[in-house]
């Protein structure tokens, strides 16, 4: 890999040890990864943070190191709303583990925004053409093929070194050769809110990490294609797609050859997959909602009383900017959590199914958080049951949306 | 006689102790044990052996990257290997021995997991990517 007389200083060590590791661990990574340099970044996002996913290993290594980071750089979601943890039923010793790693990072520099949508609370951290270096898969996706940034999909310590050097490894997606569809994947009918994330869910385990362009009849909206990518992301190892005639680079290339069809009827069976046990607590915000996705929200909610404990998680500046709607969401005894979501925090341990509108937490909840989980669209899971039960109510549902 | 396998370097440092060789890939999250170095996935072949000190020979990591923050654990208890050799590197070994300061080479010519028997004196040169088998 070429390096310029600066970062071989660096390596060298002539700025001090973290700096140094912090270069090797980049330089490193690029030789494993073939990169020739290192490019610039704007932003970083950092993983590891839960002290649920990175428990004391990652606590003691990140309260070791000593520096500042030299890019705005922000961290993925914790264990627990840092405010309303109690609330969740989060023990007092995991919360007290917590606010040590976000200290830790905090000391750092780095603005301790914990949340997986980074495009949600600050449009400068990433634009068309700018190269990063994000770690939390639906981030990394949705910067990719969303916006039209370039970043690969980081561990947290690769991420907190490019954030300390202000560059990362060029390889992967950073490179034009790489972000070139290689199938498509054919939906011919139409499509709506939580349909987006069954969708992922079937075309991730199907792709796996290849790039894939789709041709939708329906035109996704953003929060839309968010649902959509993280579900493919965490079912495959999807980092970039491509929506011809949407996404900003799918202009740039004709759909594969080679292509996937997907029917209705799989993406209903995607919603039958229902829990063993009964519904005891609906999870909406994985990713983490939106400003318009909490109103919209707020509006079914509108003279509800939920009957089960329904979580809705967002990011700590989408909540505080809408105090409004917040307000209006749980007076029906919904509770809006920040900071965190079902997937990472130990509080979705206590429940027995989730239902959620999310096609990555349907993937995920299982697997890390040993309990069942369905996907339901966004009413069902504010009513906290599946009340639709044919594809043909499914779709009069849809319509009416 | 000196036998020098020349390879990458990915960790930097020097590091020398009894090899300890394995063909099968190491998860450190779950398979070893910080506080004491010990493997302790039960299907391992190195089960019950100790990594601490020694120079640890396998083809790659696998499992969680969380696997990279135990290795910094083993080393901050003193359980760390004194040097690791991959037939591969990949992420989360590579990520886990640099920042733990535990020396690394990979890709060494002739390849190390065939050459390096359990039981050699073994001295690894990260900086340079070599290894010496003493």
């Amino acid at each position: 890999m070429h390096l310029t007389r600066e970062e071989e200083a660096l390596l060298d060590g002539e700025m001090g040890p973290t700096l140094q590791t912090a270069m090797e661990l980049l330089t490193a990574l690029g030789d494993i990864y073939g990169a020739d340099s290192l490019v610039p970044i704007k932003s970083t996002q950092i993983a590891g943070v839960s002290y649920r996913t990175i428990g004391d290993a990652g606590l003691e290594w990140i309260s070791d190191l000593n520096g500042k980071v030299v890019v705005p750089s922000i961290l993925n979601p914790a264990g627990m709303d840092l405010e309303r943890w109690r609330e969740m039923g989060v023990d007092e010793e995991f919360a007290a583990h917590q606010i040590r790693i976000i200290e830790a990072y905090r000391r750092l520099g780095i603005r301790c925004e914990c949340t997986c949508t980074p495009y949600h609370i600050d449009a400068s951290l990433a634009s068309y053409g700018d190269h990063l270096a994000w770690s939390e898969s639906s981030a990394v996706s949705y910067a990719n093929s969303v916006i039209g940034a370039r970043t690969n999909r980081e561990g947290g310590p690769s991420a907190l070194a490019a954030a300390l050097i202000g560059k990362t490894a060029n390889y992967g997606y950073h490179l034009d050769e790489n972000r070139a569809p290689g199938i498509s994947v054919q939906v011919d009918c139409p499509l709506s809110g939580a349909d987006y994330g069954a969708l992922g869910y079937l075309a991730g385990a199907q792709v796996g990490s290849d790039v894939p362009m789709f041709r939708l009849r329906s035109k996704p909206a953003d929060i839309e294609l968010k649902a959509l990518g993280a579900a493919m992301a965490a079912s495959g190892a999807v980092a970039l797609y491509h929506v011809e005639g949407i996404t900003p680079e799918s202009r740039s290339y004709h759909p594969p050859a080679e292509t996937i069809t997907i029917e209705r009827v799989e993406l209903d069976e995607v919603f039958e997959k229902n829990c063993v046990r009964e519904v005891d607590l609906s999870a909406l915000g994985c990713p983490h909602y939106s400003q318009e996705e909490l109103e919209s929200a707020a509006r079914l909610l509108d003279g509800v009383k939920v009957e089960k404990e329904v979580w809705i998680f967002t990011s700590r500046q989408v909540r505080d900017a809408s105090p409004d709607t917040v307000r209006k969401i749980e007076a029906s005894g919904a509770k809006v959590f920040a900071d965190t979501c079902m997937v990472v925090s130990p509080a979705t341990d206590r429940f027995g199914c989730v239902l959620t509108d999310s096609g990555k937490a349907l993937k995920y909840i299982p697997g890390m958080c040993g309990v069942g989980a369905a996907l339901g669209s966004i009413r069902d899971c504010l009513k906290g049951r599946i009340t639709t039960k044919s594809p043909g109510e499914r779709r009069d549902e849809r319509e009416g949306c | 006689m000196i036998r020098t396998l020349k390879g990458r370097p990915i960790s930097h440092g020097c590091g020398q102790g009894v090899a300890l060789v394995t063909s099968e890939s190491i998860s450190f999250l779950g398979s070893v044990d910080p506080a004491t170095g010990i493997i302790v996935e039960e299907k391992h072949e190195l089960k019950g052996q100790s990594i601490s000190g020694k120079v640890l020979v396998f083809p790659a990591g696998k499992g969680s990257t969380v696997g990279s923050y135990v290795m910094y654990q083993l080393k901050k208890n003193g359980t760390a290997p004194a040097a690791v050799i991959n037939r591969s590197a990949e992420p989360i070994v590579a990520v886990g021995a640099i920042i733990s300061d535990i020396p690394m080479v990979d890709s060494t010519e002739p390849d190390a997991i065939r050459t390096i028997k359990t039981g050699d004196m073994v001295r690894v040169d990260g900086t340079q990517g070599v290894v010496d088998i003493l």
